[in-house]
């Protein structure tokens, strides 16, 4: 009989299932539930990106492409960044096309991390951060952001996290499950903060395209002095609805995406070719579909954000992704309490704040990507709630 | 005719049953201000009804639709609006069209029956003066209307919770 516990990695038995795996388990095999619980589009993948995949198939196109990624992908991935961003990335040695964001996280936290290494992580924040940074040996060091900043890093939280350990910081903007996003004068201040350090920053701009109130994402590499030390993370999964076909991109300095693409080349070889063939039709041609999808996004967070303020749970506005954190400090539970009263009592799915961090603590985070009339039906369920726990 | 107006028209366009108090938060406008607008838009002609998409398909009812191209001799001074309004007269039939290309107007007929459809043409189509022939395409199957897909993808497999 082998021992298991004796075989697996220590780090990887420390790292902890989210505590919450429980509330999971229950809300995903309970039937009949109203759910603002999930982090993907309810959109399909816009039809002539399917047609794209669908022909590189017919065509035959079944191969693994270079390590890098379809010449003609990694082409349009620099035009794209340029003409949205306005920055510059040579498609030779400057682009990686990856399995997803996802996997662009772990490769650039491996390529720039030795064992002990800082990286700072600003909660709340997506969940793959830390667990990353502790499997690649680093130190994760945690930023607890604050609701009156709306989520936003500051420069004098960054300071007082800096040490001579510090190797990288992790913009996760906008930001799942805030919706904070950066604007220009604020990313000023970090690069003011970073300004003759080597500190890299990893930049996590996957619902880049998902920024509302008629803010342009502003792309961290295209302030002043930070495009150096960036690496630049993007995909197609929120905003082409391309989720399930797994894939996205790093851009950076070509020393470094040099050492990321040793990485991808030994772990992955090759992003998946039909999904390359798809994106190609994405990034030309979809602009419109884009476009529709934020209409509709838009229409969805006003509502949600105004149901949420007249049920009583303060509710900021959140400028990007496809999320809204409200407050539910009012009643006097916690997120998790909450979570598991509401879905017991309700059938209704939220996920708790603290699921992304000790700082979401009094939060919830709810999803819009779902109908107007399944949101309101949330809402509606919800109001119910609040008012029987009052009694 | 402003931005906001613009923007409730497509609202309405998606969501006949939109509420005005959700019209009124997702344009920024107050709700007394939104019922306002909307009256204004359906008095001057702009918003010309409300219906339902339905799939009667799924219902157990007696139902069928034809397109019939008609070729129609214009009259002096009135051109194709004297037959295309006589013809939008008559309750079977749905919509009046003037067409370019082959023939001149095209009209969707529904009935009951293939019998009651192909009837109304001969008799009553047919039969006015300007009209020179008829021609009749049955549907057989509907599969979008109005911008909605009657035999939809699959219904949500997301799992309930994802982060």
């Amino acid at each position: 009989m082998i021992d298991y516990s004796k075989v697996l990695s220590e780090t990887v038995k420390e790292i902890k299932p989210s505590g919450i795996r429980k509330f999971f388990d229950i809300a995903n095999t309970m039937e009949d539930v109203i759910s603002l619980g999930v982090g993907e589009p309810d959109f399909r993948t816009p039809w002539q990106v399917r047609a794209a995949g669908i022909h590189s198939l017919e065509n035959g196109a079944t191969r693994y492409t270079s390590n890098r990624g379809l010449e003609v992908l990694r082409d349009e991935i620099s035009v794209y960044v340029k003409r949205k961003y306005g920055v510059e990335y040579r498609p030779s040695d400057e682009i990686l096309i990856t399995v997803g964001g996802s996997e662009a996280i772990d490769a650039a936290v491996r390529a720039i991390t030795e064992p002990g290494d800082e990286i700072i992580i600003p909660q709340p924040s997506y969940v793959c951060y830390e667990p990353i940074v502790k499997l690649a040996g680093g130190v994760p060091v945690i930023i607890n952001t604050k609701d009156e900043n709306d989520f936003k890093l500051t420069r004098e939280e960054l300071l007082s996290a800096m040490t001579e350990k510090t190797k990288a910081v992790i913009l996760p903007y906008p930001c799942n499950p805030t919706g904070a996003i950066m604007e220009y004068e604020d990313i000023l201040a970090i690069s003011e903060a970073l300004r003759d350090t080597d500190i890299m920053v990893i930049s996590d701009e996957i619902y880049a395209e998902l920024t509302f109130g008629g803010k342009r994402h502003v792309s961290v590499p295209s302030v002043p002095g930070m495009k150096e030390r960036t690496i630049l993370i993007n995909g197609f999964s929120k905003t082409f609805a391309m989720t399930g076909w797994r894939l996205g991109y790093a851009c950076g300095p070509c020393e470094i995406m040099n050492m990321i693409t040793k990485i991808h080349q030994f772990a992955i070889m090759c992003a998946p070719t039909t999904s390359q063939y798809a994106a190609v039709e994405a990034l030309r041609n979809c602009d419109a579909e884009v476009e529709k999808m934020l209409e509709e996004y838009d229409m969805r967070r006003k509502i949600i954000v105004s149901g949420f303020n007249r049920l009583g749970l303060t509710c900021r506005e959140p400028k990007g992704a496809f999320y809204a954190f409200p407050s539910i400090k009012s009643t006097g539970m916690t997120s998790e309490e909450f979570c598991e009263k509401l879905l017991e009592a309700k059938h209704v799915a939220v996920v708790p704040g603290t699921a992304f961090g000790n700082s979401g603590e009094g939060f919830i985070r709810t999803s819009y990507c779902y109908s107007t009339a399944h949101i309101k039906e949330a809402l509606r369920r919800i109001g119910e709630f609040l008012e029987e726990i009052k009694k | 005719m402003d931005a906001i107006d613009r923007k409730i028209l497509k609202f309405l366009e998606k969501n006949a049953r939109m509420d005005t108090a959700d019209i009124a938060t997702v344009t920024d406008i107050s709700e007394d201000e939104a019922a306002k607008r909307i009256s204004a838009l359906e008095k001057a002609g702009v918003i010309c009804g409300y219906k339902s998409v339905i799939n009667w398909e799924k219902v157990d009812t007696d139902s069928v639709s034809a397109i019939i191209e008609l070729k129609v001799t214009p009259k002096a001074g009135f051109g194709f609006e004297e037959v295309a309004a006589r013809v939008a007269k008559y309750p079977e039939v749905e919509s009046v069209y003037l067409m370019s290309g082959a023939h001149d107007l095209s009209v969707v007929v529904k009935g009951r029956t293939f019998h009651e459809v192909s009837n109304f043409v001969s008799r009553e189509l047919a039969m006015i003066d300007s009209v020179t022939s008829t021609g009749t395409q049955f549907v057989m199957r509907r599969y979008k209307e109005y911008n909605v897909e009657l035999i939809g993808e699959e219904s949500d497999e997301r799992s309930n919770i994802s982060l």
